[in-house]
């Protein structure tokens, strides 16, 4: 892919990028920042891309990015999605409200 | 290993969109937890391709034993964490992802030769960079929230001329990396490039103060998020690409808009301290004269109003006490008054924070008004019950210039009738600076942890 390819799609990601949220209430900004957070997590990816193909120190470097990027993605979505269980509407809430709010 | 295979290039198409469609759910409430599982699909799926399809593919079990021990203690710490601690789990989560990303990139410079287009050189040294100033800023953010260091603004007099020649030296090192890669002996200008990254980001965060540091975390945030998409092209890999920018551009926009909320600028956020515009921020308990009140006299108050509003804030979640008040509002809407949530956007320690806190006592997100839908109310209102918040009803963000929160938006409890504050003490709220409402006629204040005020508040009110 060229120069101007990549380029295309940067600029077009940042149109898309502000779109989406432009809507958003700030009931929500919490879960929002945290789920984008997870989102860039996917770094996972790039580092086993690198670290497939290194040996010695950089075997090392590489394996650590990739706990650190692994701990980003997966604890991002899991404290995302705990969050968003308790935004709760209001009938049904109060009738089935467990203990599970609570948990800490 | 550009030699990505058609097939791979469309999957990771999807993922992209998928991402997006992450986003677009996670802005609104009935979609948000659908968008956010949609989200963590992608990047399963997408961390999985490269063992399909990568022709030198050594290290998968060390690999695969990295990804179980990140797992491991990315889904205990998420599980673990309080509501009250979100903003110090969502600053760690940022930082070990920016981390990651200045890590890929050094050892990705140290595979380019010297043939390496100037471009790709560049965009390397940039993650390297700003990777590690999201790690460092967001390590610091970190031990600000979580009171291992002071909340205040730290500054020292040579901080700016410090933070502006560490800026400059990372961008010549920079340059001296794009024009030639292998200068300096194996990865050391890699390195040396990370390490100022540090202390830029250290730098960066230490003279921001407690109330703002939420916004820093937005914006770290959106640095690891554009760290990520340069990685993405250092790597060839368009998903990266894909993801980091729209996490970058949305973060930026999010950061924007909460700062708005504040009524401040992100340059006034993390450079205000270094002008020495905040120094009204005395921090000491006063000896003015208050008015108090038992929680009898509260509970008549509230048990005869028609119109009540609740201003909560992190303290009412520090005392665990939203579930107890849950309780309260519940008794006071059987005696026939109206009674709704006021939320300032940056209640809490994080805009949007007490949504998630209130959403944990199982308060239905209706109940929940904002700001700007509420103000008008408050003139109307008979009995305004501040609990744990301070900040946010601080009427110095309208009449006193020089105020570190001058300019913020907050609610008019000002304007109701009566006001009730829940206190643990007369020490002043986050932004260090004494609130006038709690001196003013018409308020009471009932001292006690928030928890215990609100049991007996609960109580004097059912017997009423």
């Amino acid at each position: 892919m060229n120069e101007i390819a990549w380029l295309t799609v940067f600029v077009l990601s940042v149109f898309v990028g502000i779109e989406v949220i432009s809507k958003v209430s700030s009931t929500l900004h919490t879960p929002l920042m945290s789920g984008a957070n997870a989102i860039h997590g996917v770094i996972l990816l790039g580092a086993i891309i690198v670290t497939a193909h290194t040996e010695g120190v950089g075997l090392v470097v590489g394996l650590i990015a990739i706990v650190l990027a692994t701990i980003n993605m997966v604890g991002g979505f899991v404290v995302t999605d705990r969050m968003l269980q308790m935004f709760t509407r209001r009938a049904p809430a109060r009738s089935t409200s467990g203990s599970k709010g609570g948990r800490r | 290993m550009n030699g990505v295979p058609t097939w791979a290039e469309l999957l990771y198409l999807v993922c992209a969109v998928c991402f997006i469609l992450a986003l677009k759910g996670l802005s609104g409430p009935k979609t948000a937890r659908a968008g956010n599982l949609i989200g963590a699909g992608a990047a399963v799926v997408a961390c999985s391709l490269p063992f399909f399809y990568l022709e030198r593919l050594d290290n998968v079990t060390p690999m695969l034993a990295a990804v179980a021990v990140g797992t491991a203690i990315g889904v205990v710490g998420a599980r673990r964490v309080t509501m009250t601690q979100m903003p110090q789990m969502v600053a760690l989560f940022n930082g070990v992802g920016g981390g990651a990303a200045a890590l890929v990139a050094l050892l990705e410079l140290g595979e380019v030769g010297g043939g390496a287009p100037w471009f790709n050189l560049a965009a390397t040294a940039f993650t390297i960079a700003v990777g590690s100033i999201s790690f460092a800023g967001s390590a610091v953010t970190f031990a600000k929230l979580q009171d291992l260091m002071t909340s205040r603004p730290v500054t020292f007099g040579g901080l700016p001329v410090l933070f502006v020649v560490v800026a400059v030296a990372t961008v010549v090192l920079s340059v001296v990396v794009v024009r030639d890669p292998s200068a300096g002996p194996g990865a050391s200008l890699g390195i040396a490039i990370g390490l100022l990254g540090l202390l830029l980001g250290v730098l960066l965060v230490l003279p921001v103060g407690g109330a703002d540091v939420p916004i820093v975390i937005s914006l770290l945030n959106a640095f690891t998020g554009l760290t990520v998409a340069a990685g993405g092209y250092v790597l060839g890999n368009t998903l990266l690409l894909v993801a980091g920018t729209l996490v970058g551009a949305s973060g930026t926009f999010l950061t924007l808009l909460m700062a708005g909320a504040m009524g401040r600028s992100v340059a006034n956020i993390l450079f205000g301290a270094l002008k020495g515009g905040s120094t009204l921020g005395g921090g000491e308990a006063s000896d003015r004269p208050v008015r108090t009140a038992t929680a009898e006299d509260a509970a008549i108050m509230l048990a005869y109003a028609d119109r009540v509003i609740i201003v909560p804030g992190y303290g009412l979640a520090v005392a665990q006490a939203q579930h107890t008040l849950r309780e309260l509002v519940d008794v006071l809407n059987e005696r026939g008054a109206k009674v709704d949530y006021a939320i300032h956007p940056v209640a809490g320690r994080m805009p949007g924070h007490m949504n998630v806190l209130l959403a944990e006592a199982q308060v239905p997100y209706e109940e929940l008004k904002e700001m700007e839908n509420i103000n008008s109310e408050f003139a109307g209102a008979d009995v305004v019950l501040v609990v744990g918040a301070n900040d946010v009803v601080n009427p110095a963000a309208k009449t006193t210039p020089g105020a570190p929160i001058y300019g913020m938006p907050i609610l008019h409890a000002d304007e109701a009738k009566q006001v009730i504050f829940m206190k643990r003490s007369m020490r002043p709220g986050f932004a260090g600076i004494e609130n006038e409402l709690l001196f003013d006629e018409k308020t009471a204040l009932l001292f006690g942890d928030a928890k215990e005020s609100m049991g007996k508040l609960l109580n004097a009110v059912k017997a009423l």
